[in-house]
C-alpha cells in the first residue's frame, strides 16, 4: 500500500544501516525501531531535514509489553514500547517509529520542543503508563485526577471497578479532591500581575453552557482580553482504551460508538477497519456503500449539531432547534436502518449487522429532497447574518502551518487553505468510488471553519445520494471466517462451520497476532485506531487517537489576546466533543 | 397634576395591578412565542394553553429559599433587585395610557422616565458587585458600560421629539401627533430610541450583561428565589415601559380611528412592539461587548446628533 522504500533508504543512508528494524505490520505501514538515544536525532530529520518531510506527528502512544504474547517475531525486547505515529502531506505516508524502553518505570526523551503538539500526548502517555519524559515543561496527569494512585494503562491496573474495592468518598477524601481542583497559577508559570495590572483567574467549567460538556478551562484575564487559557481536561475519561484490553474484538463495537458521541458508527468504521486489517478481511461491494452512507449521514447529523450550538455560543437561540429537527429527520432514517439512534452500534467485523430494511430508500430519498432547502435557508438565517460575521470573521486565526505543528485535521485544517481530506487523498471502505468535492477556505478563522462545515454536508449529502442510486446488490457480510457473527448457512450441514461459529460467538474471534493502524476522515478530523493483536480473543492494546485532542490543546495558543467572548466563538468552531478528547 | 381624585388612587391600583399581571403573563407570552418561532409547543401542559405555568411559576419562585450566598454583601445583594422592580415601576407613573387613564401628569415627564431608567443600572452593578462572583462582577461592568452610554444617545434620540412637541409632558407629545404619528418625520429617532431602549432593557441582541453562553447570567448568576424573580420581572415590565414609550413618542400613543376605545389602540400598539421584542430575541445572535459600545459612539451617537440639529434646523426654516 505505501511505497516505503524511499523513506527507508533517506534513512538509512542517514542514520546508517543498523540503526534500525524493521517490523513487518499488517497494515503495511513502514515501522522502524530505533534506540532510544537517537530518538531525537532521527524525529528532527524526518521533521525538518529529510525532503518532503513528515510535518505532523499523528500520534503518540506507549504500549505495555510486559504480558505480551510474543512470538517469534524478531524485534527488540522491551518492558515498554513508544510508538510515535508521523505522517508525511507531501508523499502521503505514514510511518511508525517504536522505542524500546526498558526497566519498570523508564524514562525517555520529550519531543516537546520539537512538536507542539507532543506536549499532551507526553503528559497522556506518563499518565497512562507512568512513563517519564525528561526535558518535559510540564510533565503532570492530564486525563486522570491528581490524586489518582497507579496508572491505568499499565497492565497491572486493575480494569475493573470489583477488582478495586467499594468506592467510599469520606471527607477527607472530598477534601483532598477539592483541593487538588484548586488552580495554582505558579505550579503553571502563570503570574499573579503585570507591570500595571492584577490578573483575574476565571474558572470556566467544567459546569458551564459553553464548553458543551464537561470541560473545564482556567483562563488569566486582564480586563476581559485572555492573557493565557489552560485547559483542564479529563473529567469525561472513561478509558475507552483500557476497556478494549478486556472485551472480545467483537463487544468492543459498542465502545467506539460512544467516543465521538456525535460520529456514532464512523467510530465502528474506525475500529472496523483496523480489525479487517489485522483479519485479512475485504468487505463486499455492498457493505462498503451502506457504511459510507451511514457514515456520510452521521456527518451531516454531526454537523448540523456543531451548526445549531455554534451560532448559540454566539447567542443566536433559534437555529439549534431547527438544526436538531432536521438531525431527528436523519435520526429517523438511522432508526429505519439500525434501530438505535446515536449509538446504533450497527458495523460488525466483516460486514454489517442486517441488511438494508425494506423502504429505505424511501426514507433516504425524501430527506434527499428535504435538506438542501433548510440549508439555503440556514445559510441566510446565520452564515449571513451580520452580527454572526462580526463575531467570527478574524477570530481564533491560525495557518496551515501552525495547524499542522499542532496536529490540526479535518474541517478546521481545511479551513486554513489546506486541501487534504482522508476520504480523497488516502480513500478506504469505497470512497474512492463517489464523486464528490473537498470545500476549503483560506482565512483560518472561525467563520472560515463555518464556512468549510456547511458546504461539507451539501457533499456529504451528494455522497447519500449517490449511494442511494449506485447501491450494490449482494451479501451484507463478508464469507470468512472471522466475520462476526460468521455467516451461517452452513452450519447446519457441515461441523467445521459449525465450531468455527460457536467460537466465534461465544468466545469471540481470535484475530491474528499483528498490528494495524486505521485512520479515517471522521467528523471532526483524522481519527485512528491503532490495535495491537497477540493473537488472542481480545485486543493486546487499542489505541484511539481523536482529533478532538490536538484540537484542544491548540485552545491556549489561539484564544490568547482575544476577549471571553471570542472564546466562545473559537470553542464553538473547533466542534469538539468532550469524549472524543477523553475517550 | 390635575387628576380627578376620585379615580386618583383607582388608576394607581389599576397600572400597579395591570403592569405587575403583563410582566407575569408576558413569561408566557413569551415563551409560547418563541415557541411558535422555533418550531416547537413551549409550555402547553399547565391549564389550558399552558396559561397556568405563570402560576406555576410564581409559586415556584415564591417558595424557593431565599438565600443569600454567605460571600455576598448582605444589604446591598437584598437592595439591588428591589431598585430594578422599584425604579421601572416607577417610570409607569408619566406613561398616559389614555385620556384621564395617568397616574402623574407630570410637565417633566419624559425627564422623569429617563431619570428612573438611569437608576436601573444601579441595580445591575450592585447586584454584580455585591455577589462577590466573577462572573457576575463581569456581567456587572459590561451591564454599567452599556446602559451609561446608551442613556446618552437614548435622552438625545428623545430630543427630536421634544422639539416637535414643544413639551416634555408626555400627554402634550401625544395630543402633538394627532395629525401626524412622530415615527415619520423622526423616523431616525425612532430607530435610536428602539435600538437604545433594547440595550437598557439588556434584551437579546443586547444581552451582554447576561450573556448566558459566555458569562452564565451575569450579574445575576448568584440570585434565586424571588429575588431572581425580581430581576425577572423587572426585565419583563422594562420592556414593557420601552413599548409604552416607544407608542407614546411616536406612534401616538392612544390616538387611532374612532370605531375603538383609546386604551385598546394603546394596548394594540404596546402588544406589537412587545412581540418585535420577542422576534428579535428569537432572531439575532449577540454583537461582542466592545463592538456594541463601538457600534453606539461611532455611529448611533453621531446619528443622533445629525438627528436633532435636522430637526431644529427644520422647525426653524418652518416657522420663519
Amino acid at each position: 500500500m505505501e511505497n516505503n522504500s524511499n523513506t527507508l533508504l533517506q534513512l538509512q543512508a542517514r542514520f546508517g544501516e543498523d540503526t534500525f528494524t524493521q517490523q513487518t505490520t499488517r497494515d503495511e505501514m513502514l515501522t522502524l525501531w530505533l534506540p532510544m538515544d537517537k530518538t531525537i536525532d532521527v524525529l528532527t530529520f524526518l521533521k525538518k531535514e529529510v525532503p518532503e518531510p513528515f510535518k505532523l506527528l499523528f500520534d503518540l502512544t506507549a504500549i505495555d509489553e510486559r504480558t505480551k504474547n510474543r512470538g517469534t517475531n524478531h524485534i527488540p525486547k522491551s518492558t515498554f514500547t513508544l510508538v510515535y505515529h508521523l505522517f508525511s502531506f507531501t508523499r502521503n505516508e505514514f510511518i511508525r517509529l517504536k522505542v524500546a524502553l526498558q526497566g519498570d518505570f523508564p524514562t525517555a526523551p520529550s519531543i516537546s520542543s520539537l512538536w507542539a503538539n507532543a506536549n499532551w500526548y507526553e503528559r497522556e502517555v506518563y499518565d497512562m503508563f507512568g512513563i517519564r519524559f525528561s526535558g518535559h515543561p510540564h510533565l503532570s496527569r492530564i486525563l486522570m485526577p491528581r490524586t489518582w494512585v497507579g496508572h491505568p494503562l499499565r497492565k497491572e491496573h486493575p480494569a475493573r471497578a470489583t477488582e478495586m474495592g467499594p468506592f467510599q468518598l469520606y471527607d477527607d477524601k472530598v477534601d483532598l479532591e477539592q483541593a487538588a481542583l484548586k488552580f495554582n497559577p505558579e505550579e503553571w508559570g502563570l503570574k499573579r500581575q503585570s507591570d500595571d495590572s492584577d490578573f483575574m483567574f476565571l474558572n470556566i467549567g467544567p459546569q458551564h453552557p459553553g464548553t458543551h460538556g464537561v470541560l473545564r478551562i482556567i483562563l488569566q484575564l486582564d480586563g476581559e482580553d485572555i492573557v493565557d487559557a489552560i485547559p483542564d481536561i479529563g473529567f469525561h475519561h472513561r478509558g475507552a482504551e483500557k476497556m478494549g484490553e478486556r472485551q472480545s474484538w467483537h463487544t468492543y463495537i459498542p465502545y467506539t460508538d460512544r467516543v465521538d458521541y456525535l460520529g456514532g458508527v464512523m467510530n465502528n468504521l474506525a475500529y472496523l477497519q483496523g480489525v479487517e486489517k489485522l483479519a485479512g478481511i475485504e468487505v463486499p461491494e455492498r457493505v462498503k456503500y451502506i457504511r459510507v452512507m451511514l457514515c456520510e449521514l452521521f456527518r451531516i447529523a454531526s454537523h448540523l449539531v456543531w451548526y445549531g450550538t455554534f451560532a448559540q455560543d454566539i447567542g443566536q437561540l433559534s437555529p439549534v432547534f431547527y438544526m436538531f429537527t432536521d438531525r431527528e429527520k436523519i435520526f429517523d432514517i438511522i432508526e429505519g436502518i439500525c434501530g438505535g439512534r446515536m449509538h446504533p452500534n450497527w458495523f460488525r467485523i466483516g460486514g454489517v449487522a442486517q441488511d438494508l430494511p425494506i423502504g429505505w430508500e424511501n426514507l433516504v430519498q425524501s430527506f434527499i429532497d428535504y435538506f438542501p432547502k433548510r440549508l439555503k435557508e440556514y445559510d441566510a438565517m446565520v452564515m449571513k447574518n451580520s452580527i454572526f460575521k462580526a463575531r467570527t470573521v478574524g477570530i481564533g486565526i491560525f495557518t496551515a502551518e501552525e495547524a499542522i505543528e499542532w496536529g490540526v485535521t479535518g474541517p478546521n485544517l481545511r479551513a486554513c487553505g489546506m486541501d487534504w481530506d482522508f476520504r480523497k487523498k488516502r480513500p478506504y471502505s469505497g470512497y474512492e468510488l463517489f464523486d464528490f468535492e473537498v470545500p476549503v477556505a483560506s482565512n483560518g478563522d472561525c467563520y472560515d471553519r463555518a464556512i468549510v462545515r456547511v458546504a461539507e454536508m451539501r457533499q456529504s449529502l451528494r455522497i447519500v445520494e449517490q449511494c442511494l442510486k449506485n447501491m450494490p446488490d449482494g451479501p451484507f457480510k463478508s464469507d470468512h471466517p472471522l466475520t462476526t457473527p460468521p455467516i451461517k448457512k452452513n452450519t447446519m450441514h457441515d461441523i467445521e462451520t459449525l465450531i468455527t461459529h460457536f467460537l466465534g460467538v461465544s468466545w469471540g474471534p481470535v484475530i491474528p497476532a499483528g498490528e494495524a493502524m486505521s485512520c479515517i476522515e471522521a467528523t471532526k478530523g483524522a481519527n485512528g485506531y491503532y490495535l495491537t493483536s497477540d493473537g488472542n480473543t481480545s485486543p493486546y492494546r487499542v489505541r484511539i487517537r481523536t482529533p478532538s485532542f490536538p484540537h484542544m490543546q491548540m485552545l491556549p495558543y489561539i484564544s490568547k489576546g482575544y476577549t471571553v467572548a471570542d472564546l466562545l466563538s473559537i470553542l464553538g468552531a473547533m466542534d469538539y466533543v468532550l469524549a472524543d478528547i477523553d475517550r | 397634576m390635575e387628576t380627578a381624585a376620585p379615580n386618583y388612587f383607582l388608576i394607581i391600583g389599576g397600572v400597579l395591578f395591570v403592569m405587575l399581571n403583563v410582566a407575569a403573563a408576558l413569561i408566557w407570552v413569551e415563551r409560547r412565542m418563541l415557541a411558535l418561532w422555533q418550531d416547537r409547543y413551549g409550555p402547553n401542559r399547565a391549564g389550558p394553553f399552558g396559561l397556568l405555568i405563570v402560576a406555576a411559576d410564581s409559586i415556584k419562585l415564591f417558595f424557593k429559599q431565599d438565600w443569600v450566598p454567605p460571600f455576598a454583601d448582605k444589604p446591598v445583594f437584598v437592595l439591588a433587585p428591589a431598585i430594578v422592580v422599584i425604579s421601572v415601576l416607577l417610570s409607569f407613573v408619566v406613561i398616559p395610557f389614555a385620556p384621564g387613564i395617568i397616574v402623574a401628569d407630570l410637565n417633566i415627564g419624559l425627564l422623569f422616565f429617563l431619570a428612573m431608567s438611569s437608576m436601573g443600572a444601579y441595580s445591575i452593578i450592585l447586584g454584580g458587585w455585591s455577589s462577590n462572583n466573577k462572573y457576575s462582577l463581569l456581567g456587572a461592568m459590561r451591564g454599567a458600560a452599556q446602559m451609561i452610554s446608551y442613556e446618552v444617545f437614548m435622552g438625545l434620540a428623545l430630543m427630536g421629539v421634544v422639539l416637535m412637541a414643544g413639551s416634555f409632558n408626555l400627554r402634550e407629545i401625544v395630543e402633538a401627533q394627532r395629525g401626524l404619528w412622530f415615527f415619520i418625520p423622526q423616523i431616525l429617532g425612532f430607530i435610536i430610541f428602539f435600538i437604545a431602549g433594547i440595550a437598557e432593557t439588556h434584551r437579546l441582541p443586547f444581552d451582554i450583561p447576561e450573556a448566558e453562553s459566555e458569562l452564565i447570567a451575569g450579574f445575576h448568576s448568584e440570585y434565586s428565589g424571588m429575588k431572581f424573580g425580581m430581576f425577572f420581572i423587572g426585565e419583563y415590565m422594562g420592556i414593557t415601559l420601552i413599548s409604552c414609550m416607544l407608542v407614546t413618542l411616536y406612534f401616538g400613543g392612544w390616538l387611532g380611528p374612532d370605531f375603538l376605545p383609546p386604551i385598546v389602540w394603546f394596548i394594540i400598539k404596546v402588544v406589537a412592539f412587545l412581540m418585535i421584542f420577542i422576534l428579535l430575541r428569537a432572531s439575532m445572535p449577540r454583537p461582542r461587548y466592545d463592538q456594541l459600545m463601538e457600534y453606539g459612539w461611532k455611529i448611533l451617537l453621531p446619528l443622533t446628533l445629525v438627528n436633532l440639529m435636522v430637526t431644529a434646523a427644520v422647525l426653524l426654516w418652518l416657522e420663519s
